[in-house]
């Protein structure tokens, strides 16, 4: 009886897994694309309305202590199955057009899913890893999902090598934490005393790993790389939900583990997080293609939630949570709207050249890309403001003011990157005539309620703000 | 019977062994073969924690990451032949069409 009420409350994750199941034997039977597409794309629906009635639910632990449900688990699930929902909305269209379209991608996205709700509610380390694996070798397949596109497979190949390596350090970080606690239960962890050598390389080997997964600078070779071979509904997919993953996992381990030691990963974390944000933005400045742009800002943007994540307070982990949300939210619009660029015209590029002049020929879609960047440059009042200011006013409150002060810095230096893409877009003159598609309804009605979210809850984040600060 | 150290310092030495093969080698399968061999080297780790602190949840942790691992390889080995298939060639230093 208590599994099933376990089951009862993790129900979100049951859900897409049994969601990825069921659509997999569908396309066995060769359903067509319209029928797996909505039947994913209604059981997700249907986990997220679950996942957004847990988070006023009390919180507690699952299948003896292995999970944590409601409260911040409960909002990691919310973020990475709206996420999920919005990808499935858009990678339609897209790999229809890529012209190498199997509908066992979805059923490949919702075990990502499934394995990303694992990763961001675990509360052992042993069910952490296997979230972090099922997620990763999902994501490895859907890098390369388009065969036929050399920078696909490459992306891949990259993605998979990489990851591989960095899951390597992982486990061995798990290995000898295990040894110092002689448990994997993140409790057993944060009772370790005795200190020695086995503890902190284990927890310098599992940082590394993570830092590996949110590709903060010096760990984050991959990003760029992958971000642009892969096609660019998935990109958004593992820039957002697989990233907001790893982050609710490490504010996992962080606060409920490492909380003795805070002092001493409190100060690595800041060089971390200073690099992320100068590297990740500087290198975002000189990029002319906009895929890759986007690449080194979600860089940047993992600076900024480390920023959060120094402070180590219940305001900075609740700052870095609503930062994700935002975050979500805005960059799935994003590669929502470059994706549309990419595939519906003549020139199958996303060379920043040749976006001169788009926002006259789809003025919708150059309003939505605008009305992103804009959010993602943190400019008021749109949602990436509140983000921005929650993460450096906890800071602040917790004495870091080095680390907001350049964290500012930085993001001011960012708007010239986002902007850039504006001026392409309205002021320069198209060299040759490009033709452009008409957009889907959906596409158009899902980018169209994620520009709605960004500027609405942009104006009145405290709607938002409130929930989180009552976990 | 051995002591723990001595166990702890062969896995440390074989994922050290690793990690230089995946920095250092050129094709794609060697680097692979090189991260099974530091998965294997954290394997021993946590056999050696498991029995000689009698506690059974490190071995169980081996058997999942040797499924890790296998699910790895399906997974690594198909995306090796497509790249083989699209350059005909599976040293990494040649798949350079993104910039590394």
């Amino acid at each position: 009886m208590e599994l099933l009420h376990d089951i009862y409350l993790y129900l979100p994750a049951v859900i897409v897994a049994i969601a990825g199941l069921a659509v997999m034997m569908l396309s066995a039977f060769q359903a067509n694309h319209q029928t797996v597409l909505w039947t994913s794309v209604f059981l997700v629906a249907v986990a997220l309305i679950r996942a957004g009635a847990d988070l006023f639910a009390e919180a507690g632990y699952v299948f003896g202590g292995m999970a944590a449900v409601g409260g911040m688990a409960a909002f990691g699930t919310f973020i990475i199955l709206l996420g999920t929902l919005f990808t499935l909305l858009l990678c339609h269209d897209y790999f229809e057009k890529a012209g190498e379209y199997f509908s066992e991608i979805y059923a490949i996205i919702l075990f990502a899913t499934t394995g990303m709700i694992v990763l961001a509610t675990s509360t052992n380390l042993v069910t952490i890893f296997i979230g972090l694996e099922t997620m990763s070798v999902a994501l490895y397949v859907l890098a390369g999902s388009v065969k036929s596109d050399k920078r696909s497979i490459e992306a891949a190949l990259k993605y998979f090598l990489l990851g591989a390596f960095s899951t390597g350090f992982f486990l061995y970080g798990i290995a000898l934490l295990y040894g110092a606690a002689g448990s994997t239960s993140l409790e057993a962890i944060a009772a370790v005393t005795d200190k020695g050598l086995i503890y902190w390389a284990g927890t310098a080997l599992l940082l590394t790993g993570f830092f590996f997964k949110i590709s903060a600078v010096p760990f984050h070779m991959w990003t760029p790389d992958v971000y642009q071979g892969s096609p660019t509904p998935i990109t958004g997919y593992m820039a957002t939900a697989a990233k907001t993953a790893g982050f609710f996992s490490l504010m996992m381990i962080l606060s409920r583990a490492l909380e003795s030691s805070h002092v001493q990963w409190s100060e690595v974390m800041q060089v971390i997080a200073v690099l992320t944000m100068v590297f990740g933005n500087v290198i975002a400045l000189v990029q002319t293609n906009v895929k890759r742009m986007l690449a080194y800002s979600s860089i940047a943007h993992a600076g900024y939630a480390l920023v959060g994540l120094s402070a180590g307070t219940l305001e900075g982990y609740s700052a870095v949570q609503f930062y994700l949300f935002a975050y979500t939210i805005m960059n799935i619009g994003a590669f929502g709207v470059i994706a549309y660029f990419e595939r519906y015209r003549d020139l199958d590029l996303t060379e920043l050249d040749n976006y001169a002049g788009l926002g006259y020929k789809q003025p919708l879609m150059g309003v939505l890309l605008t009305i992103f960047l804009f959010s993602l440059a943190g400019i008021p009042p749109m949602l990436g403001f509140a983000g921005k200011y929650l993460v450096f006013a906890a800071a602040v409150q917790s004495q870091l003011i080095l680390l907001a002060i350049i964290g500012v810095l930085t993001s001011a230096a960012a708007a010239f990157y986002y902007l850039r893409v504006m001026v392409f877009m309205y002021m320069k003159t198209p060299a040759t005539d490009i033709q452009l598609a008409p957009v889907g309804t959906v596409y158009t009605l899902a980018l169209g309620f994620l520009a709605l979210l960004t500027v609405v809850l942009g104006v009145m984040p405290w709607t938002v703000a409130d929930i989180l600060a009552a976990f | 019977m051995l002591s723990l150290t001595w166990f702890l310092a062969l896995s440390a030495i074989l994922f050290a062994i690793g990690t230089i093969g995946v920095l250092t080698r050129k094709n794609a399968i060697v680097i692979f073969m090189s991260v099974e061999l530091m998965l294997n080297a954290v394997n021993l780790t946590l056999v050696a924690f498991s029995s000689f602190m009698g506690d059974i949840h490190g071995q169980i942790l081996v058997f999942f990451s040797l499924c890790v691992a296998a699910a790895e390889a399906a997974v690594g080995l198909a995306i090796v032949i497509a790249i083989f298939r699209n350059n005909l060639t599976v040293d990494i230093t040649k798949i350079k069409l993104l910039r590394w």
